[in-house]
């Protein structure tokens, strides 16, 4: 029998070592919240149980589907200065209007994610900067949400606390939010023929407009998404958290786009991923503080703490991609 | 006529043209009074936004994806720094602003090696390192109550014949960045970077130095801009600094500099600093609530932002 020549042996361990880096690397973001899980369980394993993962996991489904809504504005090549912003008025509107006047806070939610088209449409039109008409907007939905609510306060529907309030039996209601949110966000962005035209309107453009697509249309479309999932993090924020405060989001516009850069996401080319970008989020919700109380890391360095993973875990994917390249 | 088509077709002219406007509605509404007291108020408070509108200039001008989101953090630690090291005496000013301009220096080595080595863009890079700088300063400038030195605060609230110190200052550094940017091989480079990466490596430009510089020159000018707050408003704070994120990045874009890259507006910067300074003093002036101030804010921001309009030609 005779050996492989040598040659074709190299090329094919070569083409292995390439197919394992990039497994590898669609895997770093789910090996980094293992690692995280890993050391909660460690430093404390009583909170690998139903009662502590609601309990820790608790303000990670807000973050989740803010971290979603950045998501489709990158898709597009563009990012969103005002998500976090956007998400205090919207929790604002939900804790007064949602509850006092329930059509009204209908209307103005719908009405806020028709204005998240319309900035979409306007800077393809006008070839705006995203970041300048977004970091523009993100003071107007904070005076919006002081207007609406001056002082912190007001209260949820009890129907949405209902929600955000509900036990599962076995499986704690943030996992399976997260997986639910994934699930739905991958399909219609990964596996429909829509979805691969919105990523493709941000991977190569002029060939997705040549190809006779809209590209209003998608930018339109990707913008408002941004807006559904907006909306949806806000009610369940204040759901969770039952009153609101002008500035409640605040935190959340580089906790989003640090989220779907962890998840695997990429600023340019319509490279992202709805699964990672969960996952990225769960990392940062449960890294933020859960983690440094059980390691008795002083509040004054918790903020490190996000830094320093989004660093660690971005090192070791520039380590994986050396391998690739 | 000429020169004065010349003049209107500059960019930068119409953030000068927008301040104006802007003061005048504000006299009208006054009727005349405080107009003088207003241009004194508004060039020492732009000061601030136009050190670090420079250093944000320059950085965004190196291509798309650069930006430094770590000023505001950066801001804090180094009024923190200078006003310990002060600590309130007159004799150790001068070490205090060095060390402050150090510490600023410090952040911006850090965000360059953490995009450079660890090939992590930009943006990521400097909100990472943000979050850390802002748990040190945090450790750092715990119940941190030291005044400025008397004589420092003195000097950042000097004026001569209603012109503050400060702005003079900062005309300075304009017309240094301004020479900088388009007399030196720095800025040269800068500008070619931020054109076309790929033909200036080409071309011979060292990318990585001139992107190093970069980073390290608008670390350095947060770091000026923190120990010079901690002294205009008596006193160093961690959210010292948190306005002047979206400040500088919108003077930068307001005042004609291409987020794109490749095409950076010194007077610009300038000129959209007073705009803004202004356009906040109006809408208090009016007697506007804080929510309608905001949104009428964002609104003209986005309004000039549209009315300017994009670049003509795709990158």
């Amino acid at each position: 029998m005779p050996a492989l020549p040598p040659a074709n042996a190299a090329n094919y361990s070569a083409r292995e070592t390439a197919r394992r880096t990039r497994l590898l690397r669609v895997l770093l973001p789910a090996l980094s919240l293992a690692l995280v899980l890993l050391a909660i369980a460690w430093l404390n394993p009583r909170a690998i149980s139903y009662f502590g993962f609601s309990l820790m996991l608790n303000l990670a489904i807000p973050i989740a589907l803010a971290t979603i809504a950045q998501m489709f504005v990158i898709t597009g090549n563009e990012l969103d200065l005002s998500i976090g912003t956007f998400v205090g008025f919207v929790g604002c509107v939900t804790a007064t209007w949602l509850r006092d006047a329930p059509l009204l806070g209908i209307a103005v939610l719908l009405g806020s994610i028709a204005v998240y088209a319309l900035l979409g449409a306007l800077i393809y039109l006008r070839n705006l900067p995203s970041i300048v008409v977004t970091l523009g907007m993100s003071f107007v939905w904070q005076g919006l949400a002081i207007l609406v609510l001056p002082k912190p306060g007001g209260k949820a529907p009890d129907w949405l606390m209902a929600i955000t309030g509900f036990k599962p039996p076995f499986v704690p209601f943030p996992i399976i939010a997260a997986l639910l949110i994934a699930a739905v966000v991958h399909f219609g962005l990964m596996r429909t023929s829509y979805g691969a035209v919105l990523r493709g309107s941000g991977g190569n453009p002029a060939a997705i407009g040549r190809a006779g697509w809209s590209l209003l249309r998608t930018k339109m479309v990707l913008f408002g998404m941004a807006g559904v999932f907006g909306v949806l993090s806000g009610m369940t924020l204040i759901g969770i958290t039952t009153s609101a405060d002008a500035n409640i989001g605040n935190g959340y516009t580089l906790l989003a786009i640090a989220g779907v850069i962890l998840g695997g996401g990429e600023f340019m080319g319509g490279r992202v991923s709805p699964v990672g970008a969960v996952i990225g989020a769960l990392t940062l919700a449960l890294a933020a503080s859960p983690l440094l109380t059980f390691m008795r890391v002083p509040p004054d360095w918790q903020v490190a703490a996000n830094g320093a993973i989004l660093i660690i875990v971005l090192a070791a994917r520039v380590l994986i991609s050396r391998r690739e390249a | 006529m000429e020169r004065a088509r010349a003049l209107l077709a500059k960019p930068w002219i119409w953030s000068f043209v927008g301040a104006f406007i802007v003061w005048a509605a504000t006299v009208a509404f006054t009727g005349g009074h405080g107009g003088g007291g207003m241009i004194t108020a508004a060039l020492a408070l732009a000061v601030f936004m136009v050190i670090v509108g420079i250093g944000q200039m320059f950085v965004i001008t190196l291509g798309p994806g650069n930006i430094d989101l770590s000023l505001p953090a950066n801001i804090g630690l180094a009024s923190a720094v200078a006003m310990k090291v002060m600590d309130g005496s007159d004799s150790m000013l001068a070490i205090g602003l060095m060390a402050a301009l150090a510490s600023g220096f410090a952040v911006g080595t850090a965000n360059y090696l953490l995009i450079r080595a660890l090939r992590i863009p930009p943006i990521i890079a400097t909100l990472s390192a943000a979050f850390i700088i802002q748990s040190i300063d945090i450790s750092y400038g715990r119940g941190l109550q030291i005044k400025p030195p008397p004589g420092f605060a003195d000097f950042a609230n000097l004026r001569y014949f209603g012109i503050p110190v400060l702005a003079i200052l900062g005309i300075v550094l304009a017309i240094a960045a301004a020479i900088a940017l388009n007399r030196t091989v720095y800025g040269r480079s800068v500008l070619a970077i931020g054109q076309n990466m790929r033909a200036a490596k080409l071309a011979g430009v060292k990318v990585h130095r001139t992107s190093f510089i970069t980073y390290a020159l608008c670390g350095t000018l947060g770091g000026l801009d923190g120990a010079l707050l901690a002294a205009y408003f008596r006193g160093a704070n961690v959210d010292i600094g948190n306005e002047y994120l979206l400040a500088s990045i919108a003077v930068v874009v307001i005042g004609g500099t291409s987020v794109a890259g490749g095409k950076a507006n010194v007077p610009g910067v300038w000129g959209a600093a007073l705009f803004l300074v202004l356009l906040l003093t109006m809408l208090n002036t009016f007697g506007f609530s804080v929510g309608v101030r905001l949104v009428l804010t964002g609104l003209i921001i986005v309004g000039v932002i549209t009315a300017a309009g994009g670049p003509r030609t795709e990158r």
